[in-house]
């Protein structure tokens, strides 16, 4: 049956997986049937498609600098856009961005724009030549490209305080979706998520990472759009939502302004009461589809968005695992299709569930009496779970538009459930979720440890350390890493979203810049990099610090969400700047700057640095 | 000029093109955001259909462009060949 190499079986190893999972699936739906607790199915999806990947985790195990570093640099193009899709959207993009779309509506689909438009950048600016490049990290380029250690340590520098944001956001999704699917306190599943995180990078691991998010994304789709499709045949909204809403969005539009959507404001007293049960309740303020922020607040956020994409390691790094430039560039576009897929449905999924919660004839709850409302067995699943809340504000016994108050992220976790789907549906949802935040986190742990290891303890401190030290140093590292994310997760300092688009902030404030002009600049040199990364990344903390926690006003319309654009302006005057004023980069240099650019011939750094 | 000078111009080229239309997708249109809501575009408003699925599908289609065109450019110049380790 497998004749060949592992590569080449690569579509019928994914193919039978896929079929399996669909057969455990239908399984579930039969359990399901035949009385098997909500929660036992839960338990049953969570465990089993975690227990999966850590086989995956454990078959790929290597002790071979290349494989542990960029997979041999053997992963077929279609394969690594889906591993680059697992590793890029997260619990974020997962579980709160159909959420975000449902509550903030136009303004907040920037970040649609945004995520999906960096690719463009990471493929006209970066990726071949980074892959031409023959790095193992993203400081390993920064630091070959300009020289000497300074440069290099910026790099880890921002590359740590961005994955590391990122990181902590992704640990607490973990832990957000275990807690749900296991029913255990969030600081215990914090730490079981990150076991469940290290068991599949730390044995294999960029070679591991890469199968089992091949694997995730499987996951991840499947729990993404089965829901959206079947909700919107069971709404009678389409056969195919994607071309099929605009009735459906159009009666949004009429019901909101039906029930008097943003005429009556809640109190701060009344607010306060609903913040009282949870403080990331939210009611429906913005109108669906209306053009709600200014052109400049969107733009702002999609540029931030778009930049950071193109300059957080843990995405360039995947390009580095092609077997060659070619197959990069083109895999960065398989990338963009895989993330366009539940990128165009969340949308969709938001439409449908606001239909759910405002249409009468879909069996919309707004306009009831309360005590029909609280009488429903999925109102009072998710009020217990304190995702959801409603209080008769006027007295009038009727639930208002006003008086209903959600968690965003409810709108993907319990959406099949409002909808009437069985509950097999939502355990399949949490798998979903749990696959995104896991290979998010592996991504970037691995991205962190792997800049530490190579960069800081190969590089610099030990560079005659035998293979079999530097892959234990590596390991050693993801460990300590992940434990610190998971404590830091735990504190729960700031949501899960706010802290995804701080780390593309980071990111942009330090590293685009000098990553790009590596590339296209010959004449960008070493001195100019480090003022470009230092003074970046430290103007774009300061100004964050100054909007967020000093609570100034911010200048230009740039607020703590976008401050990746004070950085990153600072980083290009000062990188530009004073490249000129040094001494142009030496002839080798130049040389080499030329070869990254002829997409053949040999990598500028060979298999084995 | 050389072959290489040459492959890096139309490189370069190549990659500004497109950047331009990145550029209309992701800025442009949006600098008219409420007035681009008042026409229809596939029957959902035009902002609204814009930035839920019609960028981000041009994104995609843009990308898979960028690359089978700079595939044929690398070949023109001789470059068409894979790299070894």
């Amino acid at each position: 049956m497998f004749k060949g190499g592992f590569i080449q079986n690569l579509p019928k190893i994914y193919g039978i997986y896929t079929g399996g999972f669909i057969v455990f699936i239908l399984l579930m739906a039969i359990a399901e049937q035949m009385g098997m607790t909500s929660k036992a199915i839960g338990i049953c999806f969570v465990a089993f498609t975690v227990g999966i990947y850590a086989l995956i985790g454990y078959l790929s195990r290597t002790v071979q600098v290349d494989a542990y570093y960029v997979a041999g640099r053997q992963v077929p193009t279609v394969f690594n856009g889906m591993a680059t899709a697992a590793d890029w959207m997260s619990g974020a993009s997962f579980v709160a961005m159909a959420g975000g779309i449902y509550f903030k509506g136009y303004g907040y689909m920037a970040l649609l724009v945004g995520w999906t438009g960096g690719y463009v950048l990471v493929s006209t600016l970066l990726a071949p030549y980074l892959r031409k490049f023959g790095c193992y990290t993203v400081p390993d380029f920064i630091g070959t490209r300009y020289g000497g250690n300074a440069a290099r340590m910026c790099a880890v520098l921002v590359l740590f305080v961005a994955s590391f944001t990122y990181v902590t956001a992704q640990i607490n999704a973990t832990g957000t979706i275990a807690s749900v699917a296991l029913d255990i306190p969030f600081n215990i599943a914090v730490y079981v998520g990150l076991v469940s995180i290290l068991l599949c990078s730390m044995l294999g691991g960029m070679r591991a990472v890469t199968w089992t998010q091949v694997a995730q994304y499987i996951v991840l789709i499947i729990a993404y759009l089965i829901p959206v499709f079947w909700i919107s045949n069971k709404l009678d909204a389409g056969l195919f939502p994607h071309l099929m809403l605009q009735d459906e969005v159009a009666k949004l539009a009429s019901l909101e302004s039906e029930y008097g959507l943003g005429q009556v404001k809640n109190t701060a007293a009344q607010m306060a009461e609903v913040k009282a049960v949870n403080k990331g309740l939210a009611g429906i303020t913005k109108a669906h589809s209306a053009v709600n922020t200014t052109p400049w607040g969107f733009i702002s956020l999609a540029l931030c968005m778009m930049l950071g994409t193109a300059s957080l390691p843990h995405i360039l790094m995947r390009y580095f695992t092609t077997p060659s430039v070619r197959s990069a560039r083109k895999s960065v576009a398989w990338s963009l299709f895989f993330i366009f897929l539940l990128y165009s449905s969340a949308p969709m999924l938001a439409t449908l569930s606001k239909l759910a919660l405002l249409d009468p004839a879909a069996g919309g709850i707004i306009g009831k009496s309360f005590a029909e409302v609280t009488s429903l067995d999925w109102y009072q699943n998710w009020n217990q779970a304190k995702l959801m809340y409603v209080s008769d504000f006027n007295g009038n016994g009727t639930l208002e538009l006003n008086e209903f108050f959600m968690q965003g992220k409810a709108v993907v976790l319990a959406t099949p459930e409002i909808a009437g789907l069985p509950y097999v549906i939502s355990g399949l949802v949490a798998a979903g979720g749990m696959a995104a935040a896991m290979s998010t986190a592996d991504g970037l742990i691995l991205a962190i440890a792997n800049a530490l290891s190579h960069d800081f303890y190969y590089k610099i401190i030990d560079p005659k350390a035998e293979t079999r030290q530097r892959l234990l140093v590596a390991r050693a590292l993801l460990v300590i890493i992940g434990f610190a994310g998971a404590t830091i997760a735990a504190l729960e300092i700031q949501s899960i979203l706010g802290s995804v688009i701080w780390a593309f902030d980071f990111a942009m404030s330090g590293l685009f810049v000098p990553l790009v002009l590596g590339v296209w600049w010959k004449r960008a040199t070493k001195e100019g990099a480090v003022a470009g990364m230092l003074l970046g990344l430290g103007s774009g903390a300061f100004y964050l610090y100054w909007v967020f926690f000093a609570k100034n006003a911010g200048i230009l319309g740039i607020t703590h969400l976008t401050f990746g654009i004070v950085g990153v302006v600072v980083s290009f005057i000062a990188m530009v700047v004073v490249s000129l004023i040094t001494k142009q980069p030496d002839a080798a240099t130049q040389k080499m700057v030329e070869d990254v650019r002829i997409p053949s011939g040999k990598a500028i750094l060979g298999k084995q640095h | 000029m050389s072959n290489k000078e040459k492959h890096w111009m139309k490189t370069r080229n190549h990659m500004l093109v497109t950047l331009a239309i990145w550029f209309f997708f992701s800025i442009v249109i949006y600098l008219f955001g409420a007035d681009l809501n008042n026409i229809k575009i596939l029957g959902y408003p035009g902002a609204y259909y814009m930035c839920a699925q019609g960028s981000l599908l041009a994104f995609v289609i843009l990308i898979f462009w960028f690359a089978n065109r700079q595939e044929k450019i690398d070949d023109e110049c001789g470059y068409g060949g894979k790299e070894e380790d």
